[in-house]
């Protein structure tokens, strides 16, 4: 019996470690970047364009990178959303809650949320040669968008898979469609809409890969769909791997941004499923 | 609607056939065997050996399985059978943080902190110069990207088994941890096995961080100190030029292919054993 214990405790140890050596790895992440970059960052760099020889260290900074990303993000964001509601709606609503259909399409989208996003790059670009695109926003507003909708499709179904029938039958008993009940299902899954789009733009912001196929990259805030666009995380790559210390102080000040910015959306969105899940039924 | 969900579904198949015909040339020049087998890498006289990079693919995965799976399942054992809600509230937050940070930010700290650990503690220590950018910091890094999805999924498993079971075996007098060891885990086995396999195939695809600290050296990794360079780094990398050679293009599109086909085998396994537990 003793020994039982004695192990117990051991165990109990190991796992206050675990706990620790994770605690530990956030904070040496967040740390890092920050005492790297912080210093450096300056308003200039967030607030200006890449000037002549900005890649040889002189002035500039990475506002292209900073609105190519919103724009991306923005683009795909809005795209992933009006794909993936429909599609939400459809497996809940018009589906029997068993449907052979419902289950398999649910595996592929879960599946499809495992395809690394590099993979989708290359597909995006083979599809892109295909039509004869070239590497554009559009381009990389197409292949974040496919990467977020798995995501946007999943957390929401998660959420819209608890609806009880009964609301829906409620509203078919007072004449409604279909169609006319998606208003009490939007309601129903409203936090998990904001949960899933904070959670998707984290994923989407931070995306490099796949637009590094399909978005290119530029020094100016693309004026039009058909252009190049840069983005934070391959401008942090792409200085980073400069030989000269002003260009990578830059990528440090960038990451920096970048780690704010996702920093902020992962906490808004437990801030918001904590605060708005009380609504449900 | 229909339409849209069956299109999006279609995403699946398209993308399955799209690297497929791209690799077709590649595949007609060589065989599949040559392929996987031959170490030469060099396309611009149509010499494309994928050996090193699928090694290099192997080791920094397994090394990074290695590292997160005991940290994982420790802290999941603790978060579902120990702890108070009052440290969830704590800890759940730390684990969003993780998982939510991009890849390339995984990358920076692992040049900032891992690299020069690796090449100033790590080594020395072990009478061996090296840069840093290795098979080692490579596997710190992946292993730490893929800690919140093994957290998660291994919570979800462990919250699925029924509170009697627990009783049952408290009751009889077993402690916390025996009650882990002997119903617990060996009840959700299955799932915990499929959780395993959906982060490997999550670490196979890490592209940007893997690129920051893997050194890029197309050898086959003798040790964790060797340089490594595994099949998304050679991706990412040669990408620019791979269009100057149709052959190239193809041969980049076939390491896509393999990685994407694995991928889709690794999830379709996990996340129908994974199913299966849940309906339980």
């Amino acid at each position: 019996m003793k020994r039982a214990i004695v192990i117990e405790k051991i165990w109990k140890v190991l796992m206050y470690a675990s706990i620790a050596l994770v605690l530990f790895f956030v904070v040496s992440v967040i740390w890092s970047v920050f005492k790297r970059g912080l210093p450096v960052l300056s308003w200039e760099m967030v607030s200006s364009l890449p000037g002549g020889g900005f890649y040889i260290g002189k002035e500039g900074g990475f506002l292209n990178a900073i609105v190519g990303s919103l724009y991306i993000v923005g683009g795909a964001t809005f795209l992933g959303l009006l794909v993936s509601i429909p599609v939400v709606f459809y497996l809940n609503v018009y589906l029997k809650p068993h449907s052979k259909f419902g289950s398999i399409a649910r595996l592929a989208y879960d599946v499809l949320f495992g395809i690394p996003s590099i993979v989708y790059g290359a597909f995006g670009f083979t599809i892109m040669i295909f039509f004869g695109l070239r590497t554009s926003l559009l381009g990389g507003i197409i292949v974040v968008t496919l990467l977020i909708i798995p995501i946007l499709i999943r957390s929401m179904d998660e959420v819209a898979k608890t609806i009880p029938q009964d609301l829906l039958e409620a509203g078919y008993s007072l004449g409604s469609t279909r169609l006319e009940t998606i208003s009490v299902v939007v309601r129903q899954i409203a936090p998990a809409i904001a949960t899933a789009t904070l959670l998707s733009i984290g994923r989407a912001i931070g995306d490099a890969a796949g637009v590094m196929f399909t978005a290119g990259f530029s020094d100016s805030i693309p004026t039009s769909l058909t252009q190049q666009t840069a983005s934070l995380p391959l401008s942090v790559f792409f200085q980073l791997s400069a030989p000269q210390l002003e260009v990578q102080d830059r990528a440090y000040a960038a990451a920096v941004v970048l780690t704010a910015i996702v920093l902020v959306l992962s906490l808004s969105g437990r801030f918001i499923m904590s605060r708005f899940s009380r609504n449900k039924i | 609607m229909a339409v849209l969900t069956i299109s999006s579904l279609l995403l699946v198949v398209a993308m399955a056939v799209g690297l497929y015909l791209k690799s077709v040339p590649i595949l007609q020049e060589h065989s599949l065997w040559d392929l996987l087998t031959e170490g030469e890498w060099r396309p611009m006289s149509n010499r494309f050996g994928f050996f090193p990079f699928l090694m290099g693919t192997l080791y920094v995965s397994l090394l990074a399985l290695g590292i997160a799976i005991p940290i994982s399942l420790l802290m999941a054992i603790y978060l579902t059978e120990y702890a108070h809600t009052a440290v969830k509230r704590y800890v759940f937050p730390l684990l969003d943080i993780l998982a939510g940070l991009p890849s390339v930010i995984y990358g920076v700290w692992g040049m900032l902190v891992i690299v020069p650990w690796v090449a100033n503690i790590v080594a020395p220590s072990l009478h061996r110069e090296s840069s840093g950018y290795t098979v080692l910091a490579t596997g710190i890094v992946l292993g730490v990207t893929v800690i919140p999805l093994l957290v998660s999924l291994f919570i979800e498993i462990f919250s699925n088994v029924g509170r009697e079971y627990r009783e049952a075996a408290w009751s009889l007098g077993a402690t916390r941890w025996q009650t882990t060891k002997d119903v617990i885990l060996r009840k959700t086995a299955p799932g915990v096995i499929a959780a395993i396999v959906l982060a490997a195939s999550r670490t196979l695809g890490e592209t940007i961080a893997v690129i920051m600290v893997c050194g890029n050296l197309a050898i086959v990794p003798g040790s964790l100190l060797d340089a490594c360079y595994p099949i998304p780094a050679l991706i990412a990398n040669n990408y620019g030029e791979m269009l100057s050679l149709p052959l190239y293009e193809s041969a980049l599109m076939f390491a896509a292919f393999i990685l994407f086909f694995v991928v889709l085998v690794f999830n379709l396994f996990s996340r129908l054993v994974l199913r299966k537990m849940k309906n339980k």
